[in-house]
């Protein structure tokens, strides 16, 4: 099953020319499927060069050309990956955008990428665009993967993928010169040359053009595929945001550097079985993903009979025991190496053929912290999943953690060609290869971002551990510090409570204040059904929230997560010292949360700014009484009182010793 | 990706062209015993309009449709489907000439998946006979697989891939609704009666099953009628409305003019008699 070690060749050094290479090394391989009325269907790479010469011919006799730019609007689809190598193989940029966008954040991109190209799924892009063509006067011409409902359209403008091939085919079957141009148009591109822009989603202002150069990915993608040994034979499923910097690497740039095989689901809603019928080797997703489908099992099992149950829950037991260690390549004893492969035969196997992972050689998770619990039920089946970090600008790898080295709460080390240092603040900065040229049309935020040297500047706080690994603990520009000088980042204590299920929200406090105080949400879900199981009465949330044996629970969560922090050199003096158990659940009804449920900490502080208070004058309750939108938009009041606790905190480890002796 | 099927390519299609009469109901009355569910309607379907029935409950509506699919067979008048007059047709043949219907309880088989249920609407349309179909190698085979085929279109069509092979009993009632269109829609039909497509549906809902009855109409040049009671729907989806009340016809005509038309508004709203 090994592939054939490809000889790389340094001056195929864009993606056209690393096509027409892959034309000839894996001619009869496959380098792409969708799922069309049912059936996988394949392109072999030789097939994905006629799609794409054709194309690009076509496209080239409506007026693309070097410089220009053409948008990709569309989920995954085979041939809008094709239109993004045709326009380079012309000298031209592709601008993947993100197609849930609505048209007035398109049309901002679109205007400011300065697109006269865009080449879309179907129908409802079209419209989308053909909506805002008054403010994008530079936009000419439309090419469309699906033409269902686009029958009746003014096609003056707008033209089918499969109509542009078809001229494309009759203009080279009419003239063998046009062959010819097209290739040495190819081999004039440059590894220098601009290969791709890629729009950051923007949480704060206007979204930014991230412009990364052919050797940025080509360089970035080639060490990816070393770094995990991917080759030719691999599988994944393309199922991301185009406009996502991980799925242009992932899905194209590593794809065409090993010459390895992409899939496309038949649509969104699928994947789950379009990838238990492809299982994939090499698969990405964020963790929410593996949260979602880890409880899909969960729930699954609850209902499944005694016998399986007990088999389940017992073979997961050992799993938790010694999977990991297995994986890892650590000793672990004959009889118990014994009990897990009939474990894989009765368990494992069919868990992991479920999910569509059987052939799962490495999985990725990265974005978000993922919980240390999710993370270790995955590796204990024996699934090589890692964390990596990265960004746009970086052409994704800043750090990943490598086969044998895996540790929850770190990111890894430095990817290969990366250099990593630590700011004075705390910030992370990297350098690499694969560090974009520059924001487009935006030399200020350029500047900001890189420095001379080539630095830049991730916005994240993070530190090495003692192990060499990185730690990311907070968005930068949240990380504050203590009246006593020592590090505060909020949402790595967060983090940490939230990964407890019987806690659903947390917002901690503490930046310029003598301690850290945190606020907690129950989750009710899970609360609620361990108020069953233990006959704990309760009529509503802020009940059971009171409750003096949920405070208990969550007390025990509040103090582990300080023995954890006490661990941690760098963030043992920001233990919690007091917390309270909130009244109401946070939501976004009431401004709380964001749409997207993500906490807004500075609203939060006015609305409670008397619970705040009381956190940090010592009183052990607090009466307060809180306005609240119903679903209806009609307006209450709910009115609590709520206790405060103190909680023990522990001397820091390493120092520690001096400080218990006092 | 591309289902796009040629509406004059469809078999046991009339050669009609588009605003030709494809069916005309003339004077028909239809009573059961002593009530009398429809008196002396009229009114005809142009070959590739929406056609809306409306009408207060009670009103004949579903009986109008039982009539035009032979489940029901008039005491008096005339029925003309593709220019020829017909009288006591079973509900099979109807179907066999090319009139589906979807229904306003659903009507699918709830133990089977959504591609099963959408198999069936082939049934009448497989050729091969119960020998061949017991050997199931052979043309069976070939013969299901281009139904197969058929029916793929459809689920790409109304975007139901990821329910392919789930049980229809496990299926919220709104994507139960859309698989029994996807059934009607398998037959291939000229005119597709619906009855009470977006009863019991949410807004959301509501909107992408207009939109799949819109492109239905577009794309097959399927002929449509339909019965419903939110108005705002009949109001967008269809060409011309017919109203009923107490089984008779109280108005006929563009949905504008239908909604100012005073009988319409006493029907609906009620008079102080």
């Amino acid at each position: 099953m090994a592939g054939s070690p490809v000889v790389e060749r340094l001056d195929e050094d864009t993606f056209p020319k690393i096509l027409l290479r892959n034309a000839r090394v894996f001619a009869d391989r496959p380098s792409m499927r969708e799922k069309d009325l049912g059936i996988w269907q394949t392109w072999t790479w030789s097939q994905v060069l006629e799609e794409i010469r054709s194309f690009a011919i076509g496209l080239q006799d409506i007026g693309f050309g070097p410089g220009d730019k053409i948008a990709i609007i569309g989920a995954n689809r085979p041939r809008l990956y094709w239109s993004m190598v045709a326009a380079q193989s012309l000298g031209g940029i592709p601008v993947p955008l993100y197609a849930d966008s609505v048209a007035e954040e398109m049309a901002y991109v679109l205007e400011h990428a300065e697109v006269r190209f865009a080449c879309v799924e179907d129908q409802e892009q079209v419209d989308k665009l053909l909506s805002m063509s008054e403010q994008l006067p530079k936009l000419e011409h439309i090419v469309y993967d699906d033409p269902r409902g686009l029958r009746d359209y003014d096609h003056t403008r707008l033209h089918s993928f499969e109509q542009l091939q078809m001229n494309g085919r009759a203009a080279l079957a009419a003239d063998s010169g046009r062959e010819t141009v097209w290739l040495e148009r190819i081999a004039a591109t440059k590894g220098a040359d601009l290969a791709v822009m890629l729009y950051t989603s923007g949480t704060t202002g206007r979204p930014k053009g991230v412009m990364l150069s052919f050797d940025n990915l080509v360089i970035s993608a080639r060490n990816g595929n070393a770094f995990d040994k991917l080759n030719e034979t691999e599988e994944t499923i393309a199922y991301l945001p185009m406009a996502w910097i991980g799925d242009h690497v992932f899905s194209l740039a590593q794809a065409y550097l090993a010459g390895y095989c992409v899939n496309c689901p038949e649509n969104l809603d699928t994947v789950l079985s379009d990838r238990r019928e492809i299982a994939p080797t090499y698969f990405f997703a964020p963790p929410r993903v593996f949260e979602g489908l880890l409880t899909l099992i969960m729930v699954r099992m609850e209902d499944a009979g005694r016998l399986k149950k007990k088999m389940f829950d017992s073979f997961m037991a050992l799993a938790r025991r010694v999977g990991e260690p297995i994986l890892n390549g650590e000793k672990v004893s004959f009889l118990d190496r014994l009990l897990y492969q009939l474990g894989e035969f009765l368990v494992y196997g069919p868990l992991k053929n479920q999910m569509g992972f059987t052939r799962l050689r490495v999985g990725y998770t990265a974005g978000e912290a993922i919980g240390p619990e999710i993370f270790r039920f995955y590796r204990s089946l024996g699934l090589n999943l890692k964390q990596l970090y990265g960004q746009t600008e970086a052409s994704v790898y800043i750090t990943m953690q490598p086969d044998g080295e895996i540790y929850g709460d770190t990111v890894g080390t430095p990817a290969p060609d990366v250099e990593i240092k630590i700011a004075e603040s705390g910030e992370v900065l990297y350098r690499s290869p694969g560090v974009f040229v520059g924001y487009y049309k935006n030399d200020e935020a350029t500047r900001t971002t890189k420095t001379e040297d080539g630095w830049v500047l991730t916005g994240d706080a993070g530190f090495i551990a003692d192990n060499g690994h990185l730690k990311i603990i907070d968005r930068a520009k949240d990380v504050g510090r203590l009246t006593d000088g020592s590090l505060f980042a909020p949402k790595y204590i967060e983090n940490k409570l939230k990964f407890y299920p019987n806690v659903k929200e947390v917002v901690a406090f503490g930046d310029g204040r003598d301690f850290c105080g945190v606020f907690v949400n129950i989750d009710l879900t899970s609360v609620g059904s361990w108020a069953e199981r233990n006959n704990v009465n309760y009529a509503s949330y802020q009940e059971l929230a009171a409750h003096p044996q949920v405070y208990e629970m969550i007390r025990g969560h509040v103090d582990e997560v300080n023995r954890d922090l006490a661990n941690e050199p760098m963030m043992a003096g920001a233990q919690i010292k007091r917390f309270l158990v909130l009244h109401k659940e946070l939501d976004a009804d009431d401004g709380e949360l964001t749409r997207t449920q993500k906490v807004r900490r500075s609203f939060i502080a006015d609305r409670y700014a008397p619970l705040i208070e009381a956190l940090y004058d010592g009183s052990t309750s607090k009466h307060v009484r809180t306005e609240v939108t119903f679903e209806d938009g009609r307006k209450g009041a709910i009115e609590a009182t709520v206790e405060i606790r103190d909680m023990q905190t522990y001397p820091a480890a390493g120092s520690g010793m001096k400080e218990a002796a006092e | 990706m591309n289902a796009f099927v040629d509406p004059a390519g469809m078999a046991g299609h009339s050669g009609l062209a588009k605003g030709e009469v494809l069916l005309r109901v003339d004077n028909v009355s239809l009573s059961f015993g002593g009530v009398k569910a429809i008196t002396n309607i009229s009114f005809d379907i142009l070959k590739g309009e929406v056609r809306a029935i409306i009408g207060p409950n009670g009103a004949g509506k579903t009986s109008m449709l039982n009539v035009i699919n032979g489940f029901y067979h008039p005491q008096e008048g005339t029925i003309t489907w593709r220019g020829q007059v017909r009288r006591k047709m079973k509900p099979y043949e109807a179907a066999s000439q090319g009139i589906a219907r979807t229904f306003q309880n659903v009507a699918l088989f709830k133990g089977m998946t959504t591609l099963d249920n959408i198999m069936t609407g082939r049934g009448l349309k497989m050729t091969k006979n119960f020998f061949w179909q017991c050997l199931h190698w052979g043309p069976a085979l070939n013969e299901e697989i281009e139904h197969r085929r058929k029916v793929e279109e459809i689920i790409d069509f109304l975007e139901i891939q990821a329910i392919r092979k789930t049980p229809v009993g496990r299926l919220p009632y709104g994507l139960q609704k859309r698989v029994e269109l996807a059934r009607a829609l398998a037959m291939e039909p000229e005119l597709l009666l619906l009855d009470e497509p977006m009863a019991g549906m949410n807004l959301e809902e509501k909107e992408d099953m207009s939109r799949f009855i819109l492109d239905v109409n577009q794309q097959f040049g399927t002929t449509i009628a339909l019965i419903e009671h939110d108005m705002g729907v009949v109001m967008d989806l269809s060409d011309r409305v017919v109203v009923l009340d107490y089984g008779r016809k109280i108005a006929d005509g563009p949905p504008e003019e239908v909604q100012s038309n005073q009988d319409v508004i006493d029907a609906y709203l009620g008079v102080p008699h």
